[in-house]
């Protein structure tokens, strides 16, 4: 193996702003005044909140010195399963903060603003031809509020038919926000077990589906990185029933350019552009969930739409069957000219992302299953799921490997998720990362398992080598201590 | 983890395959998880019960217990009113952890139908079924 990234490094310890500074201390000077003093009403005097006086350089190092605790795929490898971590070429950022679309006021005038309007549309196209789906909408902020677009769509068209229904189907192997989307239109979840395959079968499909469910909602891939092979004679099943089916493609980093949802038989489909259309994310925001949908269901969209006329771009409110706005303006902007730039940067190559993310999940299952237990041992997608397992009888369990990870400098891969895995260990490389790069995580990997059979303290006590050692994580979720 | 032979399985109680106990109590029944249940899940951090008063199905779920590895549902044992709840668990949920069939209680359940408590496993139904999971 080669030699590590993860070292100590020089990491300085850095207080509460609060416990720096002195009094008079400030960052800014202001110009001379050059009106008379007026002394300001009562109402508006009193005492301030209590901020702490700093000096501009303290405030600098501070926030840097933050910044270098701190671990993101621009530092290294990050494997987070379920996630899709990957590099965000610099390239998008910098349209995104062209001035013409940043400093674009979300109030302005349709014949000012045509670029980024067109931007919305085109967008909204090329998405509606990843996803094999005829129209789409950016607005929804998130990936949970694309699915909530597509269960109150679900809902619309249910009601517009006359008949509307209360039961939706959700597989134990979906996304865990699903059920919670659903609730919140009205609908009761129905779990449907996954077959011992890890993927979901006709048949449990059938068995529970009536007139009375609105439809299906499927994580394709599903959360065990596995495809749903079955999802059109599952599709078929729905349909015959006027059901309808949601796919959750928040893994759509494994498919695109290669699987056409609309074909599959999907009727909805959300794509989380932060996820997989150049936007970093994990820190709580912004995202971008747009809704796809098929032909039938396009007069439900949320409004206003960017539509297309003769005097150019304009946004229209006139879609009486709307589920209506879903955010303010037009969702998350800049999010989507990131998305934008991406796809135009790769071009046809964007299928190429699917495959080099899929063909590395594959090598990295392929290269540690004999020391980690691989519960589904079949072709993954984007991602592959092992277990514990062989590491119980040293007492080692899932959480120490990922702790030990960390002291090797990787980030560790999502843990006891899915919760239809025990002890699950969840590898995402997405295709971001080099040969060398994977091959050293692999040796790693392999490194830590031969090291649970020798020295399991190595493990119960890592990580060693952070600022931070392994946190009592049982003691900050019972007595959490949430003073700034 | 424990193995399954030094699970805590007591013989006053009966048990469901969600891993539920309940155990009858003069003319109410009290409701908890089960020792397996707890020592899969890990350190418990927080668990969310119903109130007093509120009504549930056999089956259904009645709250969630979070520890730190995830969040899971409670389900229903038996159909009934929640009589009282264990209010310990908010300042210590960690009772679940250390007593799950004492003082890790969760709640008092008034049965609608008390033959729904013969219709639920004992011990020894719990613990091949528990057998039947290993494999």
């Amino acid at each position: 193996m080669k030699e590590t990234v993860g070292t100590r490094g020089l990491i300085l310890n850095e207080p509460f702003l609060w416990e720096r500074g002195g009094k008079g201390r400030t960052g800014y000077s202001l110009p001379r005044r050059d009106v008379a003093a007026a002394a300001l009403p009562e109402n508006l005097t009193g005492d301030g909140p209590d901020f702490p006086d700093l000096s501009e350089v303290e405030v600098v190092r501070h926030y840097t010195r933050l910044s270098t605790w701190n671990y993101g795929v621009d530092s290294g490898m990050y494997p987070l399963g379920s996630c899709t971590m990957k590099y965000n070429p610099k390239t998008n950022e910098r349209q995104a903060a062209l001035t013409g679309f940043s400093g674009a006021h979300p109030l302005v005038p349709s014949e000012l603003c045509q670029g980024a309007l067109q931007l919305i549309y085109e967008l909204e196209h090329y998405l509606a031809h990843v996803a094999g789906l005829d129209a789409v909408s950016v607005q929804p902020s998130a990936g949970a509020q694309g699915e909530l677009a597509g269960m109150l769509i679900f809902a619309a068209y249910h009601r517009d038919r006359g008949k509307p229904r209360s039961k939706i189907l959700i597989p134990d192997t979906a996304h865990g926000t699903n059920p919670a989307s659903a609730a919140l239109c009205g609908f009761k979840a129905v779990p449907v077990e996954t077959g011992p395959d890890g993927v979901l079968l006709p048949a449990s499909v059938e068995a529970l589906m009536d007139d009375d469910t609105a439809g299906i909602m499927v994580t394709n891939p599903n959360t065990l990185g596995l495809f749903e092979t079955h999802i059109q004679a599952i599709a078929d099943i729905i349909h015959a029933k006027d059901g309808l089916v949601y796919a959750d493609g928040a893994n759509m980093n494994a498919v695109m350019g290669v699987v056409d949802f609309g074909r599959a038989g999907v009727d909805v489909l959300h794509i989380n552009l932060h996820k997989t259309f150049s936007t970093p994310h994990g820190g709580g925001g912004p995202g971008s969930g747009p809704v796809c949908v098929c032909k039938r269901l396009e007069p439900f969209l949320p409004a206003p739409r960017v539509v297309k006329t003769e005097a150019g771009y304009a946004l229209s409110e006139d879609f009486p069957k709307s589920i209506g706005k879903l955010h303010a303006f037009y969702g998350n902007f800049g999010i989507m000219v990131r998305a934008y730039s991406y796809m135009l940067s790769m071009g046809p190559k964007l299928k190429d992302v699917s495959q080099h993310a899929v063909l590395n999940a594959n090598y990295i299952k392929e290269k540690l299953k004999d020391v980690y237990h691989l519960p589904f041992d079949r072709p993954c997608m984007h991602e592959c799921v092992f277990t514990d397992k062989f590491l119980e009888a040293r007492g080692v369990t899932t959480l120490d490997v990922a702790k030990r990870l960390i002291d090797y400098g990787f980030h560790p891969p999502t843990i006891y998720f899915p919760l239809v895995v025990h002890g699950a260990i969840m590898i995402e490389p997405t295709e971001s990362e080099s040969l060398e790069n994977i091959d050293q995580f692999i040796a790693t990997m392999r490194r830590i398992a031969q090291e649970a059979e020798e020295d399991p303290t190595l493990l119960k006590e890592a990580p060693q080598n952070p600022k931070v050692r392994r946190m009592d994580e049982t003691t900050a979720a019972r007595k959490p201590c949430l003073r700034g | 983890m424990k193995e399954l032979s030094e699970v805590n399985l007591p013989e006053d109680i009966r048990y469901t395959k969600d891993h539920e106990w309940a155990r009858k109590k003069g003319e109410t029944f009290q409701i908890g998880i089960t020792d397996f249940a707890q020592d899969q899940l890990g350190d418990i951090v927080f668990v969310e019960l119903p109130e007093p008063g509120d009504r549930f199905e056999s089956g259904e779920e009645f709250g969630t217990v979070e520890s730190v590895k995830a969040v899971s549902e409670l389900f229903m044992p038996m159909g009934g009113e929640v009589a009282a709840i264990n209010e310990a668990l908010e300042d210590a949920p960690e009772l679940v952890n250390t007593a799950p069939h004492t003082e890790g209680w969760m709640l008092e359940l008034k049965a609608s139908d008390s033959s729904e408590y013969d219709q639920l496993m004992d011990r020894a139904a719990y613990l091949d079924m528990l057998k039947g999971l290993e494999e």
